[in-house]
């Protein structure tokens, strides 16, 4: 079974934001000088900022805060973050396979067409019927 | 270099984290997590909880001691100009609350090599005032080689 996917708009805006709440200041998140300088092409996401989106698609589609026991992802590449107003999209998809003890959902985010993290499971107890 | 026989190694606990109901807010706003569970105690009261809850990737801001930890041991070899964050990993007891008092104690659990790059994994378990488990985390770190 394959969820509806869910899109969160990412400007540079909630990169300082989540800079500030996180404590993660790495300055490649922020300058495109030291970004570049370390061979990205630009400023990127968090990857736990991104993991956070993950988190709150598996929120927004259960209804449940406390619906995630167990997280894991796996982060494939960057997510670049031009200095626009219009930022750019990531989209979390998620399929409910067949798991011990529960069902599980395996989630993707792609950016731009790309997949830039895989791997996430987390077991899908709150399904009835599934 | 990494040295490979740090796997296994424990950092001492940092002093305990007072989780408090603003920094769960200011974290849940800044990650778009709307749940009135997060922000609201009487919402998460409601749902049995004793105070709000913290959205599940919340525990990243505890971990951070733990990367500082490693960061600043000079026989580890960590560079973190050259880190990449591979992996993350977050499996809960319970949710964690605001007013819980938590320690975290950082292992090092794997170190391993591949074509040139090394593989840094590391624990950082969280336990409550009481001792009791509340969620660990584990971290993947990919060094790039030189």
């Amino acid at each position: 079974m394959e969820l509806a996917p869910r899109t969160y708009r990412i400007t540079r805006a909630e990169l300082v934001r989540y800079a500030g709440a996180s404590g993660d200041f790495n300055p490649i998140h922020w300058s495109d000088r030291i970004a570049t300088g370390v061979g990205l092409p630009g400023v990127i996401a968090h990857g736990m900022y991104t993991m956070a989106l993950v988190a709150r698609a598996v929120v927004e589609w259960t209804g449940d805060p406390a619906a995630i026991v167990d997280l894991r992802v796996r982060f494939t590449r960057p997510v670049p973050v031009p200095d626009t107003d219009e930022g750019t999209e990531l989209m979390v998809t998620a399929t409910v396979r067949d798991g011990e003890p529960y069902p599980e959902l395996v989630l993707t985010a792609t950016c731009a067409g790309e997949k830039v993290l895989g791997m996430a499971v987390a077991p899908w107890p709150t399904v009835p019927g599934v | 270099m990494l040295d490979p026989s740090y796997a296994g190694h424990a950092y001492p606990p940092a002093l305990p984290y007072l989780v408090g109901r603003e920094k769960i807010r200011e974290f849940a706003l800044a990650v778009g997590a709307a749940h009135p569970a997060y922000l609201d105690p009487e919402a998460a009261r409601a749902l049995g909880y004793p105070d709000v809850i913290a959205p599940p990737t919340f525990p990243i801001v505890l971990a951070g001691a733990g990367l500082e930890s490693m960061a600043a041991d000079p026989g580890l070899g960590l560079d973190f100009s050259r880190v990449v964050h591979g992996e993350q990993r977050f499996a809960y007891t319970r949710p964690m609350y605001a007013g819980d008092r938590i320690t975290c104690t950082t292992t090092i659990e794997q170190i391993t090599s591949r074509a040139g790059n090394d593989f840094l994994t590391s624990r950082t378990d969280m336990v409550d005032e009481h001792g009791e488990p509340v969620v660990s985390t584990w971290n993947k770190l990919v060094v790039r080689g030189e």
